[in-house]
């Protein structure tokens, strides 16, 4: 019998209460527990899925972003019909519509440095299901900060990683942190993003899915955490690894600007920007400029704006295609490629006519061209 | 000879092989071999200095190089050395 679960909580949560090791008490546990969710996208999905089913008393969700067609693709916790309503809240409606008997909180927004601490202290574990290197070590360090357990999961192409980090040993001391693995970002220059990098749809399913077992055996004390440990998949290949994380003399002591931590302010300041409808208008003026398109020939396919295509890989070897006489307009999918376009290009010769077309192509499809292919 | 396991963001660089084996007699040895082999690698393994990048871990077996004998750990027919990256996600 349990206080704490009622005669049909202990019939849904029947076959855990039949594990020797998890039993009611592992159950109540997971009842009391209350979970931060970092991200409600690819790793989100199974991740919140399996947390709602297994019981878990208090989930909060942390996410600004809105349900898109690409991200269909691998976050199943969304459909078609959700497409342009807010994720954090969809995921809501899942959730309590899988279990009632848990009770949801919704963040709709970003999480910054200004709002962490508040939001975790909340808390007893996170779950970072994020996107990006600044929101990684801001959650990472939040967590430290807080006295947080931090469950971690990240993904790439077909490669996937997974550790519990800052975990509350029986001594009272604390386990390694992200820090303690990667004490700096890459800089943006030399990590594959957006279009050029993509990911396997099922492999956030696969990694998404060890991370909530971890949460759960975190909260329950049943087996043994990924602590001091970093679990990796290739699901190409099917290699699995578990390597060692040690501690070192990382100190975090206040939460920073992580975006000027991981070299993302200096490269929007520099670069000079033009907005799709600035854009549209030159073209209807018919100034006299010059379009490069920095993608990959078969993003070129998918649509175009009819622009010379010059990948980002080859733009520096290409330097005498870049007039110099009139504006350059420099675009790829997002913004992001073109960017880093413009600043080789600048580095090799002092350009001052090169203009990044914000929100590439995408923007344009969304706020210029519908009939443009979006990918 | 030992084997190189190369992650996925790095594979562009080594006509994607997810492993590449190596001659080296130490881990400083064998990463040399490798971006020396393989145009374009060296710069996202090694600064300026030939250090390992702060984003890059190097493990021998399940070991991190750093707990061993770092760049002069010493490898052998069977070991298997293990490149792994700072990942993020689909973002940045």
């Amino acid at each position: 019998m349990s206080n704490l679960l009622s005669p049909e909580e202990l019939k849904r949560y029947s076959r855990h209460i039949t594990i020797p090791e998890f039993g009611v008490a592992g159950q109540e546990k997971l009842k009391q527990a209350k979970v931060l969710v970092i991200g409600s996208g690819g790793l989100g999905s199974p991740l919140l899925l399996y947390l709602a089913a297994a019981g878990v008393g208090h989930i909060g969700i942390v996410d600004f972003d809105t349900v898109d067609d690409s991200n269909l693709q691998r976050q199943v916790l969304f459909t078609v019909d959700d497409v342009g309503l807010p994720k954090a809240e969809i995921a809501e409606q899942r959730l309590q519509a899988l279990n009632p008997f848990i009770k949801v909180t919704v963040y709709n927004t970003a999480l910054t440095s200004e709002n962490a601490l508040d939001i975790i202290s909340e808390y007893d574990v996170v779950a970072d299901g994020t996107d990006n290197f600044p929101t990684r070590y801001l959650v990472n360090d939040a967590c430290v900060i807080a006295g947080k357990v931090n469950v971690y999961a990240s993904i790439f192409r077909f490669e996937g990683q997974a550790s519990v980090f800052n975990y509350l040993n029986q001594d009272g001391t604390r386990g390694p942190n992200y820090r303690d693995m990667f004490p700096e970002p890459p800089p943006p220059g030399l990590v594959p993003n957006c279009a050029e990098g993509g990911v396997l749809g099922v492999l956030p399913g696969i990694v998404g899915s060890i991370q909530a077992a971890e949460v759960v055996k975190v909260i329950t004390g049943v087996g043994e955490p990924l602590v001091g440990r970093l679990f990796t998949i290739d699901v190409a290949s099917f290699e699995t690894r578990t390597l060692k994380i040690r501690k070192t003399d990382v100190q975090i002591k206040e939460l920073i600007d992580y975006d000027e931590f991981c070299g993302l302010k200096e490269e929007k300041k520099a670069i000079k920007e033009i907005s799709v409808q600035e854009f549209e208008s030159w073209k209807n003026l018919k100034k006299d400029f010059h379009v490069i398109d920095v993608r990959e020939p078969y993003e070129y396919e998918i649509s175009n704006l009819g622009a010379e295509l010059i990948p980002l890989g080859e733009i520096t070897n290409h330097l005498d295609k870049i007039p110099r006489d009139k504006k350059v307009v420099v675009h790829c999918k997002m913004g992001g490629r073109s960017a880093k376009a413009i600043e080789a290009l600048e580095a090799a010769y002092p350009f001052d006519n090169l203009y990044n077309l914000k929100g590439g192509i995408l923007a344009y499809a969304k706020e210029i061209d519908a009939s443009l292919s979006t990918y | 000879m030992a084997k190189i396991i190369i992650p996925s963001p790095l594979r562009k660089f080594t006509e994607n092989q997810s492993t590449v084996v190596t001659n080296g007699a130490t881990v400083q040895e064998a990463i040399l071999e490798l971006s020396e082999k393989h145009q374009g690698l060296k710069k996202h393994i090694l600064d300026g200095e030939s250090n390992i990048r702060s984003f890059i871990r190097i493990y021998v077996g399940d070991e991190d190089i750093n707990a061993l004998e770092k760049e002069a750990t010493s490898i052998a027919d069977d070991t298997i050395i293990s490149i792994v990256p700072a990942i993020a996600g689909g973002s940045y």
